[in-house]
């Protein structure tokens, strides 16, 4: 397992904006268990994440990617185990600090502009001026003042994503976030990410897609019947997967 | 059928020329019915809001309270405003009985549970879309309730219709506690009640066609103001 990625420095024990909070990283989650309707849906998971560069959680359906990122938000409870951010449990201020986009993109009911103060709102700024640049960074300036809902997917999810990065978190989970969108889009929002990243964003993405995989992750989490059956450097895991599980997955084969 | 054909067209004649009496009566409804809706939209608004929102033991009953609550008897309500408020009455010593502001309050009553319980409605709906968005990104309470409560405002304008139409249309608790008083608490309902037994249809034929007109009015405004929200994705 590794522990910590270093090959981008990812933020110190300073805040964004210059102001003196304890790091949001590393995470540190133990003996993760989520239980629902009677099943173990994660079972036992122990994972760490650094700081900087992106970690792509991969895995057949029901696999468990999607609560265990959930469960790394604080958005569900889990059912044992515990879950460290900075050696400290997770709370409001630490999530906070973190942005989660989901595979639909949900927007609010106003305008394109609108939707990015909403959430700049959140973190206590204000102004336009600091939409409009995050509307410029999105390549979607020329919308501000047009309803977020009549975007295209593409766009709506590049709005969702510059909404995440709007307030500066220093992680932002993506979920699936560039499935079912064209070329173009994915590229434009794989940019985005990399942009993130490169500004010491952690990143963690689910993805089924093994090209973007390939192209985004620096380390790669495999996931099968809720645990992490491997964990390894990108290449690592895409020249000589350890485990069967990953390998029938990268083979397109179907995974028992 | 020709004395229905003359209280026709005194009545057209008396909106014609704006009677005074007439416009008096106008005014004072749709002021009574304005307030009251705005009253009731301050408390029921958040009230919905926070029963769309929320999950607590015990929410199913007071949703069933709330909506059985949408049938009150408006005389009913009439009567027990009037306990309050007459001298006996724990709010006796306001002096509110038979004025303008008791018709807003029993209207107020009256509407509250209505515009509570649909707007529980819609806010259920949208929230169900906004809820793992407000989660994520760690939303206030009261900052996701106005969220929604401006989001939905198109949904929530109809709510607001719907209460001011059973407002302006009530007659049963308004003259209990208003009287009728001729320049002081008298309304279109109370009048058309009171005209038609005078035998004098065209006064009551004149106000039922305005009462009419202002439902037409505000829900012609209404749908107009939805189907723009809805074709710009606001709604």
């Amino acid at each position: 397992m590794l522990d910590t990625i270093t090959r981008y420095e990812g933020r110190d024990a300073v805040g964004i904006d210059g102001a003196d909070e304890p790091p949001v990283l590393p995470c540190d989650a133990r003996g993760l268990c989520f239980e629902a309707g009677g099943e173990l849906l994660i079972d036992h998971v122990d994972l760490k994440l650094g700081s900087g560069a992106v970690t792509v959680i991969m895995g057949p359906n029901g696999a468990g990617k999607t609560i265990l990122v959930r469960l790394l938000h604080g958005m569900l409870e889990p059912s044992a185990g515990e879950i460290l951010w900075g050696g400290r449990t997770l709370c409001e201020e630490t999530r906070k600090r973190q942005a989660m986009v989901f595979q639909t993109p949900v927007l609010l009911r106003r305008s394109v502009e609108a939707n990015i103060a909403f959430a700049l709102r959140l973190h206590g700024e204000n102004g336009h001026a600091r939409c409009m640049q995050t509307l410029e960074e999105a390549g979607l300036a020329d919308k501000a003042r047009q309803p977020a809902r009549l975007l295209s997917g593409g766009e709506r999810q590049r709005l969702a994503i510059a909404r995440a990065l709007a307030a500066d978190p220093e992680v932002l989970f993506l979920d699936e976030a560039t499935a079912s969108l064209d070329p173009g889009s994915v590229l434009a929002i794989e940019e985005t990410v990399l942009s993130a990243r490169d500004r010491g964003v952690k990143i963690i993405f689910i993805t089924h897609d093994i090209g973007q995989a390939r192209r985004l992750g620096d380390d790669i989490v495999f996931m099968h019947q809720g645990r992490i059956v491997e964990r390894a450097p990108a290449s690592e895991f895409f020249e000589h997967p350890a485990s069967r599980a990953a390998r029938d997955y990268l083979a397109g084969r179907i995974v028992l | 059928m020709q004395d229905f054909g003359q209280a026709f067209s005194l009545a057209f004649h008396l909106l014609w020329t704006a009677d005074a009496d007439l416009m008096e009566i106008i005014g004072l409804s749709l002021r009574v019915s304005l307030i009251a809706m705005a009253v009731s939209c301050a408390i029921a608004l958040p009230i919905g809001a926070a029963l769309g929102m929320s999950r607590f033991r015990g929410r199913g009953a007071l949703i069933i309270l709330l909506n059985a609550m949408m049938g009150l008897p408006p005389v009913v309500v009439g009567l027990c405003v009037y306990l309050m408020l007459s001298r006996a009455g724990p709010f006796g010593w306001l002096g509110l009985l038979y004025t303008p502001t008791a018709m807003i309050i029993a209207q107020s009553i009256l509407i509250t549970p209505i515009i509570a319980a649909l707007s529980r409605q819609v806010i259920e709906d949208l929230h169900g879309e906004y809820a793992e968005q407000f989660r994520s990104m760690c939303v206030p309470v009261r900052t996701a309730i106005a969220t929604l409560l401006w989001d939905a405002r198109y949904s929530l304008l109809t709510v607001a219709l719907a209460g001011f139409g059973r407002a302006v249309a009530e007659v049963g608790a308004v003259i209990i506690v208003g009287g009728n008083i001729d320049h002081l608490t008298r309304v279109m309902t109370t009048a058309i009640a009171l005209e038609t037994s005078k035998g004098d249809l065209a006064l009551a034929l004149a106000l039922g066609m305005v009462l009419l007109l202002i439902a037409l009015v505000i829900n012609a405004g209404v749908m107009a103001l939805r189907m723009t929200a809805t074709r710009y994705s606001y709604a």
